[in-house]
C-alpha cells in the first residue's frame, strides 16, 4: 500500500526524505529505517514524551547551525523540517538518558528471560552507554505474584509507563496501576493476585525490559535466537489472529504476536498467547491405537526417554523403517475397514484445517461428509456464511473495527467469544472524540496524552444488548439486558428505525423496544462507519437475521462504510461452512437409518457436541470407527482405530476466519514420522486399490485439489506461497542465524549429526540457512528481528510505515469479494416477545475466555484461570429459591440433571439463567433450553 | 636461476638445523596456567553451581558444541537442567569463557582428551562440574544480581538499598 | 634366470618406490625442522606398511558418473609402463632384465606411454578438476618428453650406442655429466616434469584442482597412482645415473651397490627440489620448456656433434 495522504519532505542529517504528513519525527525516522532509540513511545500507544530517549537536534532552517534538542516523538514532521540524529549533542544527550535509566537497573541480564530480545539492551547498545560510572547503591523493589501468566521483577523497571498505558488506557483493565512517587515509582496491583484483564500477556511484549516476562516460558527459559519459529494462526477463536509459534527441543515453548495490519495488529489475548500448551499435553497421542492397543515401533522400547531431557514423553527414537511399518500397519487396517464398509460417514471438525476437512470429504465422498457441527451450530454458521458472502454489507476486519465510530453489539459477550474484538472495540469508541479533538484543537492523533486530556475520557456511541453483563458495558453508552429473542426484536426495531419503509415494525408498534431502537437507530444513522456485531454464542438465528437486517438497512440508507462483524464459534467454522456437508444430527440419522456402518471422526471430541446417549448410540450402531485426534479422550476410547494427529504446531494448513480470510499456518515442530496432519493420514487412507498410491502427498497437492474442486475455496492457495513457489535456496529458515548447540543437542544420543528434517509441504526450512531477511514474503515472517533490533520492536523494519501494512502487503486471502454490488432482501421472521417463566427460566450459554475453548483449556497456565461450573441466576430467582451465592442447586436441562453452585448475577435478564458452556467439567447441554432449578434438599 | 639454486642450498642447510617438534608423550610441553583446553563448570564460594544457564556460551560457541536448558530451582536460582559439551567438536577457542557473565565456565590446561569412541567425548553436566571456584575466587553472581533467592532477599545484595515501601508517605532514605 | 632377475627387479623397485614415500616424508620433515613419521617401526619405516594396510581396506569406490572401463584401466597403465621401463635399466653388468640394443629408445618410448594413464584417468573421471588436471598433464608430459629425448642425443653420440650397458661402459674414463652438463640438466628437469613432481606438479595442483586427474580416485586405485609416481622418480633417478653418472662404475664397492647409492642420491635431490621450489604458473612452465629448454637442447646437440666431429676429424 503506498503512503496515504500528503507527502512531506524532511531533512535528516541534511538529506531529503519523503514522509507521510502528520507523523512525528520518531515515526518518520523509524519508517525510513533510521536507528533512533526510544522507550515510552509504542506504535499502538503513541507518544507521551516521557522518557526523553528519542532526542534529536532540530534546526530552524538551512542556515541554523546551532539547532535545539527536541523529542522526536513529540515533534511533528512538517514540510522542510530539518533534524539531525547523528548530531554529537543529541547523541550525548541520549547516552546520558540511558545512563540515568540504567542507574538502578539490576545486574540481571543472564538470568532474565528478556535477555537477548530486550529493548533496553538494544537501546543501551544503540546509545553507546557501556560502562557503569555510578558507585551508589541501587534502588530495589519487592515483586508481586501476578498469576499464572506473568512474572513480575520490578527491579528491572525503567519507568517508561508503557505497562499502565496499555493495561489501563488501551485495554481498559482496572486492577493494575502505578504507585508511589519520584524514583520509587511502582507498577503493579494493589495486592498480589492474578491480573484480571485477558490481555495482560501483552505486557510481555509491551514492556521494553524484563519487568513482565512470560511465566509459563520461565519453566524452561530459552533465548530468542535458539527458538525455532514459524508463522502460524491462533486456534483459540474465530478471529484468526496471527501468531509466531516457537519451539526448542521438540517442545512448543511460547507464542508471540505476529503483526498483521488487517487482523490482530500489535496484540493478542491471553487465551491465544498461553493456550498453545495443549500441544505439549501429557494426553497427546503419539502412536496409533488399534483396538485400544498401541502399535509400538520395533526397537523403541530400549530407550524410554526423549531425545532431550525435559520434553514430554514420546516414543523413543526407533528407526525410520520401524516407524514406517507402524504407519503402514495402521493404514492397512483402516483401509481394510473402509473397503469393507457399506457406507462410511466422515465427521470433520470446524476446528480442523480446511485441508483436513477436505481430505475427509474426498475420502468418504461429499454425500457422506459431516462438518462436525451440531445442527444448531451448523445452521448458524451456514447463515453467517451466507450473510457475509452475499449480503450488501462487508464483513470488517479487526483493524477496521478499531476505526468504526458507532457500534451495536447484539448478544455477543465479545471478550469471552472473540477476546481481541473487545480490545478493538475499546479503540473504536475513542475514534469519534479523538477525531473531534484533532479537528477542533489540532491535536495530532499520535499525541496520546494531549489527546486524552482533550477528550476527557469521552467515548463514542457503543450500544450493547446482551442477556447478562459483559466486559464492554463500561465503554457502552447504554447496555440493555434482554433475552435472546428480545435482542433480535430490538435489532429488528433498530432496522425499522433506520429504514421504516423496508421493514415492518414489531407486532404491537407500541413495543417499548421501539423507543430504545429509535435512539440506537438515530445514532447509527449519523455514523460514518457504523458497525453491527453479532455472533453464534447465544445459539439464536433470529439475532443473526436481525443483525443482517440492521446492516442491510444501513447499506440502503447509503452508508457505504457500514460494516458487519459476525463472531463464529470456532477457528475454522467459516472454512467448514464453505466446504458444505451435513450436520452432526444428520450424520447420526445416517448411521441410524441410512445404512452407514463405519464412521471416521477427525479432530472432534464428540462428547463436546453430543449428549451422552447420542454419543453412545453413534458408536454402538456403527460396526467400525476410525478416529483421528491429538489426545486421548472419550471419543478415542471408543474407537477401533485411532491415528495420532499433528496439532497446528506440527502441521501446516489453512484456516478461514470469521471475516472470510484464509490464513496459512505452518509447522514449527517437526513431527516424528508417525504423528502427522489429518490430511496426510487421510491421504494415505484414500489411496484406492492396492499398493502405496495416495491421493496427495504434499500441502501443495491438496491445496491444488481443493482449488480445482471447490471454486468458493479457490483463493486459499494465495493465502501464502506454496513449497513449490519458493526455490530451495530461498526457503525461509525456521532457525535464527545464531541458533546454538547444533552439534551438541542430540550428541547424547548420537555423535553423527543427523541431517535437518526435510520439509516438502511448506516454503520454510528446518535450518538456519535460507532467504535473506527482507526478501521474505509477509505471510512467511517467522521471526521479528533486524540488525540492532533484537526485541519485538524490530517490527518497524517489516512494515511499510510505522503502524501500517507489512512490506509486500499483509498476509491472508479474502475469500469473499467486495460487497458493494450485492443487494439482498431483508430476512423475515421476527420472534415473539420473550415471556419469562419464573419456574422454568431459559438457560442461555455464557462463555469464559479461559475454559470455554477446549484446546486452550488443556494448557497448564490457562487451566489455573478456568472457573468451575456454576449456574447463574437472577437476584429475583435467588430470592424466590431462597439460595445464597455459592449454594448448590439442582439444575435440569433437557433431561440432564446437574448439581451446581449458584452464582447470583445482578443484571441477568429476567426469566433467564446462565450456564457456562464448554468448561472442562461441564457436559454438553445444547443451549438455549428451559431449565428447572430446585433448591437442593439437605442430605 | 641463481635464486633457485640459492633456495635449494638454503633448504639443504636445514639438514643441520634444530628440530622444532616436541616429541609429545615422552617430552611434555610447558603449558601456561591459562592455557585453554578442557572446559569445566565451577562453583561459587558457597559451593553452589555458578552456571545460571544464560545460554551466552552456547551462543558464542563457533562450532555450536554447547547445548543446555535453563531451569529454576525451588530456591529461585537459575541452573542448567542439562549442560552438554561435545568435545569432539570443541576447538578450545575459549569464547565460552569470555562470554560467561558468572565465571562459571572456565577452560583448564588439560588438553589430553582422547577416546576410542567419539561418544565418550560428549560430556554432561556431571562430567563438567568441579568442586572449586577455578581461576576466579570469591565471585558470587547472585550477590550482584537483583534477583531474590533463598537466603538473599530483595535489597540484600551488594550495592543495594533495602526495598522501597511504596505505601510510605515519605522517603526513608 | 631372467625370470628371477625380473622378479627381483619388479619387487625391489616396488619396495623402493614405496619406501621412497617414507624417505620423502622424513627428508621433507628434516628440511622443515620437523621429525616426520617416526612412530611406526624403526625410524618410522613401518609407516608405509600401516598405510598400505589402510589403503587396501578402503572402499574401492568407482563414482557413478565415471566412465567405468577407462577409469579402472588408468591406474594400471601408469604402474605397468613405469615398471616396464625398468626392464632396460642396467643395475650392474650382470644384473639387467633385458639388454636391448635400443634400450634408451625403449625407455623413452615406454615411459611416454604413461601419459595415457593421465589422459584416461582425467577423462574417465567425468569431473572438471580431473579433466583440467588431465589436460595439463598431457600437454606437460608430451612437451617435456621432447626435450628429454633431445637431451640424451648427446650421450648417444658420445657412447655411439643406444644400449644402456654400452653407454655405462663408455663412461669408464669420464662420466658423461661433464661433457654433457647441459644435457644432464635438461634431462633432469624434463624428468621432474614427466613424473609431474613438484615444482612441476601442475596436473594435480592441489590448491586449484583438488587432486587433478586423480581427484575421483580412492582406495588402492589411488594407491597405484601414488606408487606409480614414486616408482617414476626411482626410474628417472636410475636413468640419470645410467646416462650421466657412470651407472654402476665406481671403486671398491660392488657395482650394484654403486648403482643403488647413486640412484638414492638422485632420489634425495628430487625431494630436495620439492622441498625448496614453488610451483610455476602453467604458462610459465610451457614457456620455459619451449622457449628455453628446446633451443638449449638443440644447441647441445649441435655443439656436441661439432666437438665430436672436430675431435674425430
Amino acid at each position: 500500500m503506498p503512503l496515504e495522504g500528503r507527502v512531506t519532505t524532511i531533512y535528516i542529517d541534511n538529506l531529503p526524505y519523503g514522509v507521510k504528513d502528520g507523523q512525528n519525527l520518531l515515526q518518520a525516522s523509524l519508517t525510513l529505517g533510521f536507528n533512533l532509540p526510544y522507550f515510552c513511545w509504542h506504535p499502538a500507544l503513541h507518544s507521551v514524551g516521557a522518557c526523553r530517549q528519542c532526542a534529536v537536534k532540530v534546526f530552524k532552517d538551512e542556515s541554523d547551525t546551532r539547532g535545539r534538542l527536541a523529542m522526536g516523538c513529540m515533534t511533528p514532521a512538517t514540510e522542510g523540517t530539518r533534524l539531525s540524529i547523528e548530531d554529537p549533542e543529541a547523541k550525548a544527550f541520549r547516552a546520558g538518558v540511558i545512563e540515568w535509566l540504567m542507574l538502578n537497573h539490576p545486574h540481571d541480564c543472564p538470568i532474565c528471560d528478556e535477555g537477548g530480545e530486550c529493548h533496553l539492551q538494544d537501546m543501551t547498545v544503540m546509545s553507546g552507554h557501556n560502562y557503569r560510572r555510578s558507585r551508589f547503591r541501587k534502588r530495589t523493589h519487592l515483586n508481586q505474584n501476578l498469576g499464572p501468566f506473568l512474572n513480575h521483577e520490578m527491579n528491572r523497571c525503567i519507568q517508561c509507563y508503557r505497562c499502565v498505558r496499555f493495561y489501563r488506557d488501551y485495554s481498559g483493565g482496572r486492577d493494575f496501576n502505578v504507585f508511589a512517587s519520584h524514583d520509587s515509582v511502582y507498577f503493579g496491583r494493589y495486592e498480589d493476585g492474578a491480573l484480571e484483564s485477558p490481555f495482560s500477556g501483552n505486557l510481555v511484549e509491551v514492556c521494553p525490559t524484563g519487568v513482565f516476562t512470560d511465566k509459563p516460558f520461565k519453566e524452561h527459559p530459552t533465548r530468542k535466537w535458539d527458538l525455532q519459529t514459524a508463522p502460524s494462526v491462533c486456534t483459540g477463536c474465530s478471529l484468526g489472529c496471527n501468531i509466531i509459534v516457537a519451539e526448542r527441543y521438540g517442545e512448543v515453548r511460547r507464542v508471540l504476536n505476529r503483526y498483521n495490519a488487517d487482523v490482530n495488529r500489535y496484540f493478542l489475548c491471553d487465551r491465544g498467547r498461553y493456550g498453545f500448551d495443549f500441544v505439549n499435553s501429557q494426553r497427546r497421542l503419539r502412536l496409533p491405537l488399534v483396538d485400544g492397543r498401541e502399535l509400538v515401533p520395533e526397537g523403541s522400547a530400549t530407550q524410554a526417554l526423549s531425545a532431550t531431557e525435559g520434553g514430554s514423553p514420546r516414543p523413543a527414537p526407533a528407526s525410520s523403517e520401524a516407524k514406517g511399518a507402524v504407519v503402514r500397519r495402521a493404514v492397512a487396517r483402516a483401509r481394510d475397514i473402509l473397503h469393507g464398509s457399506r457406507r462410511a460417514i466422515g465427521i470433520g471438525s470446524p476446528r480442523a484445517s480446511v485441508e483436513s476437512n477436505y481430505a475427509l470429504r474426498s475420502l468418504v465422498g461429499p454425500d457422506n461428509f459431516c462438518d462436525g457441527m451440531t445442527s444448531g451450530e451448523h445452521r448458524l454458521v451456514g447463515m453467517m456464511k451466507d450473510i457475509v458472502a452475499s449480503g450488501p454489507v462487508r464483513s470488517l476486519s479487526l483493524a477496521e473495527v478499531e476505526r468504526a465510530d458507532v457500534v451495536l453489539v447484539l448478544g455477543e459477550d465479545v471478550v469471552n467469544t472473540a477476546p481481541l474484538l473487545d480490545l478493538a472495540l475499546r479503540q473504536a469508541v475513542r475514534t469519534r472524540p479523538e477525531a473531534v479533538a484533532e479537528q477542533l484543537l489540532r491535536i495530532p492523533l499520535w499525541d496520546d496524552r494531549a489527546k486524552r486530556e482533550a477528550t476527557q475520557g469521552k467515548q463514542g456511541p457503543l450500544f450493547v444488548a446482551t442477556p447478562y453483563p459483559v466486559s464492554i458495558d463500561d465503554i457502552a453508552v447504554k447496555s440493555y439486558r434482554l433475552s435472546p429473542d428480545d435482542i433480535a426484536r430490538l435489532a429488528q426495531a433498530v432496522a425499522y428505525a433506520i429504514d421504516p419503509e423496508g421493514i415492518a415494525p414489531l407486532v404491537g408498534a407500541a413495543d417499548p423496544l421501539h423507543v430504545v431502537a429509535e435512539t440506537i437507530g438515530g445514532s447509527l444513522g449519523l455514523a460514518a462507519r457504523p458497525l453491527v456485531i453479532a455472533g453464534a454464542s447465544l445459539g439464536s438465528e433470529a439475532i443473526l437475521r436481525a443483525a443482517a437486517n440492521v446492516a442491510t438497512a444501513l447499506a440502503k440508507a447509503g452508508k457505504k462504510d457500514a460494516g458487519l462483524f459476525l463472531v463464529a464459534p470456532e477457528a475454522n467454522s467459516m472454512g467448514s461452512a464453505l466446504l458444505g456437508g451435513m450436520s452432526l444430527d444428520e450424520a447420526l440419522e445416517a448411521v441410524r437409518t441410512g445404512g452407514a456402518d463405519t464412521v471416521v471422526v477427525v479432530e472432534n471430541d464428540l462428547t463436546s457436541r453430543l449428549k451422552e446417549a447420542s454419543f453412545r448410540a453413534l458408536f454402538d450402531s456403527t460396526k467400525h470407527s476410525i478416529v483421528l485426534d491429538f489426545f486421548r479422550n472419550r471419543t478415542t476410547e471408543l474407537a477401533e482405530i485411532v491415528l495420532p494427529v499433528a496439532t497446528f504446531a506440527e502441521s501446516s494448513g489453512t484456516f478461514v476466519n470469521n471475516e472470510g480470510r484464509a490464513q496459512r499456518f505452518f509447522e514449527v515442530v517437526n513431527p516424528d514420522e508417525i504423528v502427522s496432519a489429518s490430511w496426510k493420514w487421510l491421504g494415505l487412507l484414500s489411496g484406492r486399490g492396492t499398493g502405496e498410491e495416495i491421493a496427495w502427498d504434499t500441502l501443495d497437492d491438496i491445496i491444488a485439489r481443493i482449488s480445482e474442486d471447490l471454486p468458493a475455496l479457490a483463493a486459499i492457495g494465495s493465502a501464502a506461497p506454496g513449497a513449490r513457489d519458493v526455490p530451495q535456496v530461498h526457503r525461509v529458515p525456521r532457525d535464527s542465524h545464531r541458533v546454538s548447540g547444533r552439534t551438541a543437542n542430540v550428541a547424547s544420543l548420537t555423535v553423527h549429526e543427523p541431517p535437518p528434517p526435510r520439509d516438502l509441504d511448506t516454503p520454510l526450512s528446518y535450518s538456519m540457512e535460507g532467504s535473506p531477511r527482507g526478501r521474505i514474503p509477509s505471510s512467511l515472517i517467522a521471526r521479528i528481528w533486524a540488525p540492532r533490533w533484537n526485541s519485538v520492536q524490530a517490527l518497524t523494519r517489516f512494515q511499510e510505515e510505522v503502524g501500517g501494512p507489512l512490506k509486500g502487503g499483509d498476509p491472508g486471502a479474502l475469500l469473499f469479494g467486495p460487497a458493494s454490488d450485492r443487494t439482498r432482501a431483508y430476512f423475515d421472521g421476527v420472534p415473539e416477545a420473550f415471556a419469562p417463566d419464573p419456574r422454568r427460566p431459559l438457560a442461555v450459554a455464557i462463555r469464559h475466555v479461559f475454559g470455554s475453548e477446549p484446546l486452550s483449556a488443556l494448557s497448564r497456565s490457562v487451566s489455573e484461570r478456568i472457573p468451575s461450573r456454576y449456574v447463574g441466576i437472577t437476584p429475583d430467582a435467588a430470592r424466590s429459591l431462597a439460595v445464597a451465592d455459592g449454594e448448590r442447586v439442582e439444575v435440569t436441562v433437557r433431561d440432564l440433571r446437574m448439581e451446581l453452585p449458584v452464582r447470583i448475577m445482578a443484571g441477568l435478564a429476567e426469566g433467564l439463567c446462565a450456564l457456562p458452556e464448554g468448561l472442562p467439567d461441564m457436559p454438553y447441554v445444547g443451549l438455549p433450553a428451559p431449565a428447572g432449578i430446585l433448591k437442593r434438599t439437605a442430605p | 636461476m641463481f635464486s633457485i639454486l640459492r633456495s635449494i642450498w638454503g633448504v639443504l642447510l636445514h639438514t643441520f638445523a634444530k628440530r622444532e617438534t616436541v616429541l609429545y608423550p615422552e617430552e611434555l610441553p610447558y603449558l601456561p596456567p591459562r592455557a585453554r583446553a578442557r572446559i569445566v563448570l565451577t562453583r561459587d564460594p558457597d559451593g553452589q553451581e555458578r552456571c545460571v544457564a544464560c545460554n551466552l556460551c552456547a551462543a558464542a560457541c563457533p562450532v555450536d558444541c554447547i547445548s543446555l536448558q535453563a531451569a529454576e530451582d525451588e530456591a529461585g536460582r537459575r541452573y542448567p537442567s542439562f549442560f552438554r559439551i561435545n568435545f569432539s567438536r570443541c576447538i578450545a577457542c575459549g569464547f565460552c569463557e569470555e562470554a560467561c557473565p558468572t565465571y562459571a565456565i572456565q577452560l583448564t590446561p588439560d588438553f589430553e582428551l582422547s577416546e576410542r569412541k567419539r561418544k565418550d567425548l560428549v560430556y554432561e553436566k556431571e562430567d563438567l562440574l568441579i568442586d572449586g571456584t577455578g581461576k576466579y575466587h570469591g565471585y558470587n553472581f547472585y550477590r550482584q544480581s537483583g534477583l531474590a533467592i533463598r537466603g538473599k532477599g530483595k535489597g540484600e545484595g551488594d550495592q543495594e538499598n533495602p526495598p522501597v515501601d511504596i505505601r510510605a508517605l515519605h522517603d526513608p532514605r | 634366470m631372467i625370470v628371477v632377475v625380473a622378479l627381483v627387479v619388479l619387487l625391489g623397485v616396488l619396495a623402493i618406490g614405496a619406501w621412497l614415500i617414507i624417505l620423502e616424508r622424513r627428508l621433507l620433515a628434516l628440511w622443515q625442522d620437523r621429525y616426520g613419521p617416526n612412530r611406526a617401526g624403526p625410524f618410522g619405516l613401518a609407516q608405509i606398511v600401516a598405510d598400505m594396510v589402510k589403503i587396501f581396506f578402503k572402499e574401492d569406490w568407482v563414482p557413478p558418473f565415471a566412465d567405468k572401463v577407462p577409469f579402472i584401466l588408468a591406474p594400471g597403465v601408469i604402474i605397468a609402463t613405469v615398471l616396464l621401463s625398468f626392464a632396460v635399466v642396467p643395475f650392474s653388468p650382470l644384473f639387467t632384465v633385458s639388454r636391448l640394443n635400443v634400450g634408451l629408445l625403449f625407455f623413452l618410448g615406454v615411459s611416454s606411454l604413461g601419459v595415457y594413464s593421465v589422459i584416461l584417468g582425467g577423462w574417465a573421471s567425468n569431473s572438471k578438476y580431473s579433466l583440467l588436471g588431465g589436460i595439463r598433464g598431457i600437454v606437460q608430459m608430451l612437451s617435456y618428453e621432447v626435450f628429454m629425448g633431445l637431451s640424451v642425443v648427446g650421450v648417444v653420440m658420445l657412447a655411439g650406442s643406444f644400449d644402456l650397458s654400452d653407454i655405462v661402459r663408455a663412461q669408464r674414463g669420464l662420466w658423461f655429466f661433464i661433457p654433457q652438463i647441459l644435457g644432464f640438466v635438461i634431462f633432469f628437469i624434463g624428468g621432474i616434469a614427466v613424473t609431474h613432481r613438484i615444482p612441476f606438479d601442475l596436473p594435480e595442483a592441489e590448491n586449484e584442482l583438488v587432486a587433478g586427474f586423480h581427484t575421483e580416485y580412492s582406495g588402492m586405485k589411488f594407491g597405484m597412482f601414488y606408487v606409480g609416481e614414486y616408482v617414476g622418480v626411482v626410474l628417472i633417478s636410475a636413468m640419470t645415473v645410467a646416462l650421466f653418472f657412470g651407472g654402476w662404475l665406481g671403486p671398491f664397492l660392488p657395482p650394484l651397490v654403486w648403482f643403488l647409492l647413486k640412484t638414492f642420491l638422485f632420489m634425495c635431490v628430487f625431494i630436495l627440489v620439492r622441498a625448496a621450489l614453488p610451483r610455476p604458473r602453467y604458462d610459465q612452465l610451457l614457456a620455459f620448456g619451449w622457449k628455453l629448454l628446446l633451443p638449449l637442447s638443440l644447441a647441445n646437440i649441435v655443439l656436441t656433434a661439432a666437438i665430436y666431429l672436430a675431435a674425430k676429424g
